[in-house]
């Protein structure tokens, strides 16, 4: 009797276990993340139109988690065919050795040519001279301020460079000595200032092929303590803790500056209306000395083929299809996403924006960042938390940075022991 | 014949001992072995950079200053919440249980309400309570003349105002524990004293508080370590900030295994935290041995 049921409760698992679920040929299982995914689904019929054969399946991924599902499912084995990889997520999958280099394709291709893009992005997605993604749409951060303040306080311009953005920041205090108010909001919770700023002054941020931390280096000390001052002399706010609604604080005129990229422009449209309608406008970075504009951030997201997949070849169909100027303005117009294709650009649909000119100029200056898998871990926990302690003036800057690089240095230590194994390997 | 009956009730037993080593065990012996390693973002992809570093993890965690603030974080947090919570909640149950309280079962209700709210849902909304410039806490401190005040981001402050409302959150549980304590304390012993003349303080320091010894026990021991784990109110509130004053022990072990991945690392600070709890439960279960034999 106990056998019997042993037997059957045996056969039962081995059966569940077998069962895997025959997909019928040339599904491409596709995840996509927040708002991108609710509005790919518009553009996937044209496609599967035109390519009858082949069917897309999109899985919709929360941005909050993308990262941790994906690895989780590259653990177990479970990728999708292909996927929308934030690009400085890259070096983490070619580091996980999951995702396809595309260069093959890219030879072959006619829709698809690295001058198509914009310079610093398509960069974003080389390592070690091999093409891991295709950029799908671009981000870069840029100046939104406010219009009106910047007049009562005698400028027409946007700030050309660090001097004049600094000596615009107090002119805006001392015009509002009385109430509240900050002319800047470079939060010590977005690393991404300090980093821009960094790039700027051509500071190389990690040296000895990106094995060891190089933030006490010259270049990257005098971004620092420029924003640290700012801080100090009470420009702006500490974090988002004081300003929990960025939108609010800008519409009350609490801050005048905040750095931002597109997917703020319609927040920002929504909050300030009326009156306020044609107070804010964006302009690019200012610069370090005299180049204008002064280098941005390479972001964006890149498609990429995961190694894994069984139909790469319709995958890069797919690819392809996104890539076509006209497709990527479709999915401009439904996501406010910026095409990737420079030649989307002359549309009017983006020329007769305002709020477009300052992206379009910034995107010619955009620069990457240093591409390897823990770049991450030391600008989000590190980088953040010594700004904190220097712009609160628990650490001095040449304090904050050295320690700064000793974390990096910590973090970085399997990479230089991979390093040197690889280099030990060659030498033989 | 016994060897047959207990085959059977390993049968029957099967199910559940197999969820059980497949869930549990496995797990927990994997993640043991892990906090050996180095394993992380490089083993994930190529299984053979994984380094057996003995007890390396243990050192570096050690020498690590945030995990030392993390950790003092929490063992403030359980040191001001855990009483202080614990209080709340029997003081609560007692006038709950008095015979002069109407509308009880709304009360109880109203008590118990925060215990199945979201969390993230409570923590917005605390957000706004504590909000510098528009929250109600500082509204009314304002018609005291007293002016805003940054709960959140002020770094003296900011662990408090969450220890204020993990209390408020969770105490209508423990309050439901004591009120189920209180009513099986036998009414004669009350009735006894009564006509001894004792007084309502006599009453509840020779009669309620020892007879509730057992229950306050449970509760001390399950609320220090749900307290141990704090993680999600700084999680959602402040993210461990300003200046990692509310960052926890778990939210440190939970960044570094699954934010940067640095499993190893993420494994030796679950294990230090186990033995935390694990002293702390034992002390308290000597003490609850002590306190009897007396």
């Amino acid at each position: 009797m106990i056998k019997k049921f042993i037997l059957v409760f045996i056969i039962s698992i081995f059966f569940t276990a077998c069962n895997s679920v025959h997909e019928t040929k040339n599904v491409i299982r596709f995840w996509a993340m927040g708002s991108e995914a609710e509005n790919i689904s518009k553009i996937i019929p044209v496609f599967e139109k035109e390519n009858p054969d082949i069917k897309i399946k999109v899985q919709q991924v929360p941005w909050t988690a993308a990262q941790e599902k994906l690895i989780t499912a590259f653990a177990s084995d479970n990728m999708p065919d292909m996927c929308q990889l934030g690009n400085t997520w890259i070096p983490q999958f070619v580091s996980l050795n999951a995702i396809e280099d595309l260069s093959e394709f890219i030879n072959k291709s006619n829709e698809i040519k690295p001058d198509k893009f914009f310079k610093g992005i398509w960069e974003t997605n080389i390592i070690d001279n091999k093409v891991y993604g295709i950029p799908w749409y671009v981000d870069t951060r840029v100046m939104f301020y406010r219009k009106d303040i910047f007049e009562n306080a005698g400028f027409t311009q946007p700030p050309k460079n660090w001097d004049e953005l600094y000596n615009l920041c107090r002119k805006i205090k001392q015009h509002n000595e009385r109430n509240e108010s900050y002319p800047i909001f470079i939060p010590t919770n977005e690393w991404s200032n300090f980093i821009i700023y960094g790039l700027q002054s051509g500071a190389e941020l990690l040296k000895e092929n990106n094995t060891k931390g190089n933030f006490s280096s010259k270049g990257f000390k005098e971004a620092f303590s420029y924003l640290i001052k700012f801080h100090k002399e009470k420009l702006t706010p500490f974090g988002m803790m004081q300003v929990t609604n960025v939108y609010q604080a800008m519409a009350d005129g609490y801050i005048s500056i905040y750095i931002s990229g597109p997917w703020n422009i319609p927040e920002f449209k929504n909050w300030m209306k009326g009156d306020l309608a044609d107070k804010w406008t964006t302009a690019a970075m200012p610069g370090y000395r005299n180049e204008y504009p002064g280098l941005s951030l390479a972001g964006g997201s890149s498609l990429v083929l995961f190694r894994s997949s069984k139909h790469k070849k319709e995958v890069w169909k797919f690819i392809e299809f996104l890539s076509r100027p006209d497709v990527q303005l479709k999915f401009y117009s439904t996501t406010n996403n910026l095409p990737s294709v420079i030649k989307s650009w002359e549309n009017k649909l983006l020329t007769e924006n305002v709020y477009m000119k300052a992206f379009y100029e910034q995107l010619q200056n955009v620069s990457p960042m240093p591409k390897i898998p823990e770049w991450e871990q030391i600008v989000f926990s590190k980088l953040q938390q010594y700004a904190e302690f220097a712009a609160r003036e628990k650490m001095t800057v040449d304090e904050a940075l050295k320690n700064l690089d000793k974390d990096a240095d910590k973090i970085l230590e399997k990479r230089r022991w991979l390093e040197n194994k690889k280099r030990r390997k060659n030498d033989r | 014949m016994i060897g047959n009956k207990s085959g059977i009730a390993f049968f029957f037993l099967a199910p559940a001992l197999l969820a059980i080593a497949i869930f549990f065990f496995i797990p927990v012996i994997a993640a043991f072995l892990i906090s050996f390693t180095d394993f992380d973002i490089y083993t994930l992809g190529n299984f053979s950079t994984i380094r057996f570093i003995g007890l390396k993890n243990y050192l570096e965690l050690f020498k690590d200053d945030l995990f030392w603030t993390a950790l003092g974080n929490t063992f403030l947090f359980v040191i001001l919440a855990g009483p202080l919570s614990i209080f709340v909640s029997l003081y609560a149950a007692i006038i709950l249980n008095s015979k002069i309280v109407k509308l009880k079962a709304l009360f109880r209700l109203s008590y118990f309400m925060p215990v199945v709210t979201t969390l993230v849902a409570v923590a917005i909304v605390w957000r706004f309570i504590y909000h510098p410039n528009f929250g109600i806490v500082n509204y009314f401190l304002s018609l005291f003349g007293i002016s805003s005040v940054d709960w959140l981001g002020n770094p003296d402050l900011a662990l408090p105002s969450i220890v204020l409302m993990a209390v408020w959150k969770n105490f209508g549980y423990n309050m439901i524990i004591f009120i189920a304590g209180l009513q099986n304390i036998p009414e004669e012993l009350y009735e006894a004293a009564n006509i001894e003349g004792a007084n309502n303080w006599q009453k509840f320091k020779s009669i309620t508080i020892p007879m509730l010894m057992p229950t306050t026990i449970f509760i001390s021991i399950i609320t220090m370590i749900g307290y141990f784990q704090l993680f999600a109110e700084p999680y959602v509130m402040t993210q461990g900030g300003p200046l990692n004053r509310t960052l926890s022990i778990v939210q440190y072990m939970y960044q570094e295994g699954f934010r940067w991945w640095n499993m190893g690392y993420s494994a030796s600070i679950a294990f230090v935290l186990f033995f935390i709890i694990f002293i702390g439960t034992m002390i308290q279960f000597r003490v609850q041995k002590y306190l009897s034999s007396k």
